[in-house]
């Protein structure tokens, strides 16, 4: 394991090879598809996918593990004339993005069975990834914004990928329209920001912020970034497109956007205010902590809220997920006053982590559900320990881990959060450590719902479960051990988050 | 290393109890759950600890530490350790896991790998929490108790059973974050001058009157604020009066062994939690509210002790008996002398037995006759003498019949709070223990009319089936829980002195916090 960096072995770009390799398996899927273009090889193409995103974990995994832009080697590598970094925050979250992408891989052989444009999906989602994969790494508005599109262009097409169904249509069109809305916000508040400082990159406009005369347009500009982050990780106000979304797409698709391109989002907004937007520099201007303080107690209150009056498992999950990224936003909400911003953010990080895995097969066993023809409601949910026992027991884990017992990683991520807001001690930040227990107590009632159906309720509707489809069982499988592991393993991954987050400031 | 090989060792045997078949499940878990009983017992006959777990010079037992979360300001590690508080109680978890698995056999017919399983790994989980020395790690265990506990009253319990399991879950888990939050509290006041979540440090640190201010809020109220969510948290577990709702509805629809679980070991995490957080850590601000926290403790032996008066279920009657006497535990526990501290500890142990044994002999009337009110049948005593005997032994028990476990607690407390110097007014001691020692008298009449209605008189009963003798295996399990209780009885010493060793230095400590 010798340190990229320091060894000179290889050029610097070779930092960005988790990227590459997702965007390289992409093309070759397209190669496949134009040699033999009719479909029949749906194991090739999911084999091919899975192979090109589980190589993408691994070199990421290595670089994490070798210490590749950390501190310890030397510091982050700037690419391109500073245009990408590569350091451990960019290639934690890349480890994020590709394991998931390598689950919902694994899980769209069985769920796409019988469907046209097999390799069309495939290719749309490794982009989408590598879309995220430079997110994490972008280190100017430009670049965040051509990444940004990247990830999201694919996704408008996966979510509208069951062309015969009127929902998934549905959800990737109103999925689109508020894209592009706020892509025109976000790309508007660049512009004001550029007016203001000046600079596009990072630490130019962070050296600019501090003196700029015309407070108020690069206030607005501000502002107006944070209204495109918003979209991104489904927060209050720009999070009414997620339910939808969420419950008309394929569901491996609706694991993937609510736990990848959400952190995506994070990932962006996380290095932006921190590292362009300083906020000490910009406190006068506008006073972002603040701000995403209000986000995170509306987001994670409303989100909560909303899932617990939901009849459809599938629009629960989606609802959870906004209030998943309410706790997320504490990450930032509670910079000011904190002695240790890293602890903060890393706690974020670590949740978001936690999250891919569990949410991800949490949607996965909705699309395992789907798959078999069961309904979407609680009651539907009914008996299903008896029929499907492993599946089932997984999913237990995945929505305990969720609200946040300790029978997953879920548990101790919350802590970390709840521990780190209540470190800032200041009066807002223990507004938000309450409201975190008050809302991890509510969705405990709405996920126990599922997980009351499922065991303690019995049967209502006369279905069988025939086929074990092999593909999905495995993701569940995998991601339902990654979480449960992510319990006694949490100290493997917190330190490099800490050290990750620790690294910006 | 010790500790560690319990609790894998549970939790093995419960993963392969999960996957064997449904006929051989209660057999195979009863011979599984037989090794934790004989390494803790093993663990006993070794035991050589001095002093308190969370207090300062003191030695503990099979105690390992290792690194295991480092992020933000403090360490997070696997520490455990044992001291003359937790031995009994974990003795005590294993064999009675043991007798509950044997008692299933005959009600439970379904899913019976899964439920043995569950039982297994709540095992694991209750070893943990009287084991661990570390916050987050306590807290883990402590949480990882109640989701099979969920379960095991959701699934197998009565027709009531979906309602109760919920109410369970939510009481519980709503009391555990109150209890989270009230913690953390302390912790952050406590600020640079600990470094890791480890219980031992905390409580010291807090003794030695590190605590700063938090959010602008002085020492002071941040204790007195931690101490009444830390107090909520965990009186709701015991439970005590007005917190107490919960129980009677998971008790009555939970099926037998899950009773004698629930009655005999989860009750004492609320007060084992109470000793070592309230008691030990914050015995200051639990020495200036005394008297509050001793109202609360005789209103809980009091009204306990009526509602079970006026109840006419048989399973009914024994839960809500259990308030009462865990209000005995907390007023041994806030008299903060030599016997009532150790008499408090005592009396969780001897509780925990003499509830099982009751839940247990209950369980055995109900599998015969299918039914609990007492209104309903009659001169039970004929058809099953042997049960009947080990009813009334087990109910003299409870009314602290000398050479029984409970009257040595009981005496233990009533002393220990009788001679205590908590209270401001000198005659609140002997006010508060003379109420409490009245709870007995209701305690007498309300199993005197129990049995009276139920074993004695004539037969009657109801039923177009026959009403027998227990089979053995049902009837076994009631003898060595009553061998136990009479031992405890007739010999305290077997837990009372390592008890006492280490809650002695609790009285040591100083009104003012200072050591």
């Amino acid at each position: 394991m010798i340190p990229l960096q320091t060894s000179n072995t290889l050029p610097d770009w070779a930092a960005l090879a988790p990227a590459l390799l997702l965007g390289l398996t992409a093309l070759a899927l397209f190669l496949v598809d134009s040699i033999d273009s009719d479909d029949r090889s749906p194991a090739l193409l999911a084999g091919l996918a899975t192979g090109g995103s589980v190589l993408a974990m691994a070199v990421t995994g290595w670089f994490l593990v070798a210490g590749t832009g950390m501190p310890r080697t030397g510091g982050e590598l700037s690419l391109f004339g500073g245009q990408l970094v590569v350091d451990g925050m960019s290639l934690f979250f890349t480890f994020v993005f590709t394991s998931v992408a390598a689950l919902v891989s694994v899980a769209s052989y069985d769920y796409l069975a019988d469907r046209p444009h097999q390799a069309e999906y495939y290719s749309l989602l490794l982009l989408a990834t590598t879309g995220m994969t430079v997110m994490a790494s972008a280190n100017s508005l430009a670049t965040a914004f051509v990444a940004l599109e990247l990830s999201s262009l694919p996704s408008y097409g996966l979510v509208a990928y069951l062309k015969d169904n009127r929902g998934s249509v549905e959800a990737g069109m109103k999925y689109f329209l508020i894209g592009a809305l706020s892509s025109a916000v976000l790309v508007y508040g660049i512009s004001l920001v550029y007016a203001a400082t000046g600079a596009l990159q990072f630490g130019g406009v962070a050296d600019a912020v501090g003196g700029v005369e015309n407070t108020g347009v690069l206030g607005i500009g501000i502002l107006m970034v944070m209204g495109g982050f918003a979209f991104k990780t489904a927060s209050v106000p720009f999070h009414f497109w997620a339910p939808e979304a969420y419950e008309g797409a394929p569901a491996p698709i609706s694991g993937f956007l609510s736990s990848a391109s959400k952190a995506a989002g994070f990932v962006l907004a996380f290095r932006v205010f921190v590292t362009a937007f300083p906020l000490e520099a910009v406190a006068a201007t506008i006073d972002w902590a603040l701000a995403f303080t209000v986000l995170a107690l509306v987001t994670m209150t409303l989100g909560n809220f909303a899932a617990a009056t939901q009849e459809n498992v599938k629009r629960m999950l989606a609802y959870s997920s906004i209030g998943h990224a309410g706790y997320a936003l504490i990450g930032l909400a509670v910079l000011t006053g904190t002695a240790d911003p890293g602890y903060a953010l890393g706690a974020s990080m670590l949740h978001l982590f936690v999250y891919g895995f569990m949410n991800t097969g949490a949607f996965l066993f909705v699309a395992l559900v789907e798959h078999w023809g069961v309904g979407r409601t609680f009651e539907d949910y009914n008996g299903l320990g008896e029929q499907a026992p492993i599946a089932s027991f997984a999913m237990t884990i995945f929505l305990f881990s969720l609200a946040g017992l300790p029978i997953g990683g879920g548990a101790l991520s919350k802590w970390a959060l709840l521990s780190a807001t209540a470190s800032a001690a200041t009066f807002s930040a223990w507004l938000l450590a309450g409201a975190l227990i008050v809302n991890s107590a509510l969705s405990l009632f709405y996920y126990s719902r599922v997980v009351k159906a499922m065991w303690i309720e019995d049967a209502t509707g006369d279905f069988e479960v025939t086929s074990h489809p092999a593909g999905l069982y495995a993701a569940i499988v995998v991601a339902a051990v990654a979480t449960f592991l992510l319990l006694p393993a949490f100290g493997l991954v917190s330190g490099t988050a800490y050290d990750a987050a620790s690294a910006l400031f | 290393m010790l500790v560690e090989l319990l609790i894998l060792f549970a939790l093995m045997a419960a993963g392969l109890v999960f996957v064997v078949p449904d006929e051989y499940a209660g057999k195979f878990a009863a011979v599984l759950s037989l090794v934790p009983v004989g390494i803790s017992l093993w663990m006993y006959s070794v035991f050589e600890a001095s002093g308190n777990a969370l207090l300062a010079d003191s030695e503990l037992a099979f105690e390992t530490m290792a690194s295991w979360i480092t992020l933000g300001p403090y360490a997070v590690n696997w520490h455990v350790g044992l001291d003359g508080v937790s031995m009994p109680l974990i003795v005590l978890t294993t064999i009675l896991t043991t007798l509950a698995i044997v008692s299933a056999w005959t009600p439970i017919d379904e899913r019976q790998s899964q439920f043995y399983g569950l039982i297994l790994f709540m095992q694991a989980a209750l070893i943990g929490v009287f084991a661990a020395l570390d916050f987050l790690l306590w807290f883990v265990f402590w949480e990882g108790v109640l989701v099979p506990m969920y379960f095991l009253i959701g699934v197998w319990g009565g027709p009531r059973r979906k309602y109760a399991a919920i109410k369970f879950f939510v009481y519980t888990n709503v009391a555990s974050l109150v209890m989270f939050a009230g913690f953390f509290a302390l912790v952050f006041g406590l600020g640079d001058s600990i470094t890791s979540l480890g219980l031992p440090e905390i409580a010291q640190a807090l003794n030695a009157g590190q605590l700063g201010s938090v959010a602008g809020f002085g020492p002071g109220i941040v204790k007195l604020a931690a101490f009444a969510a830390l107090f909520f948290g965990f009186a709701v577990k015991v439970p005590v009066v007005p917190f107490h709702t919960w129980l009677p509805d998971a008790h009555v629809e939970a099926p037998t062994p899950v009773s004698v679980l629930l009655a005999g070991v989860l009750l004492k995490m609320g007060t084992y939690a109470l000793l070592r957080f309230n008691f030990t850590m914050l015995a200051d601000v639990a020495r200036a509210n005394a008297e509050l926290i001793a109202i609360f403790a005789v209103v809980s032996v009091i009204y306990g002790a009526l509602l079970a008066l006026a109840q006419k279920d048989l399973k009914r009657i024994v839960a809500y008996s259990s308030i009462s006497s865990m209000g005995y535990v907390i007023l041994g526990l806030i008299a903060f002398t030599p016997h009532g501290l150790g008499g408090a500890t005592f009396q969780m142990v001897s509780h925990g037995l003499i509830s099982g044994l009751m839940f247990m002999a209950v369980g055995v009337i109900y599998n015969e006759t299918h039914t609990r009110m007492i209104g309903d049948m009659s001169g039970m005593a004929d058809r099953m003498p042997v049960t009947a005997g080990v009813f009334v032994a087990a109910a003299f028990g409870y009314m602290g019949l000398p050479l029984m476990s409970g009257f040595a607690a009981e005496v233990l407390v009533f002393m220990g709070s009788f001679q205590s110097q908590v209270y401001a007014s000198s005659w609140a001691a002997p006010l508060f223990t003379g109420i409490a020692m009245f709870g007995i008298v209701i305690v007498a009449g309300y199993l005197l009319r129990a049995m009276q209605m139920t074993l004695f008189g004539p037969f009657r009963l109801e039923t177009d089936y026959d009403v027998g003798r227990a089979p053995i295996q049902d009837v076994a399990p009631l003898f060595v829980l009553l061998a136990l209780v009479i031992a405890l009885g007739v010999a305290p010493d077997l837990f009372y002195t390592m008890i006492q060793d280490a809650v002695v230095d609790m009285t040591a400590l100083g009104l003012g916090g200072g050591a």
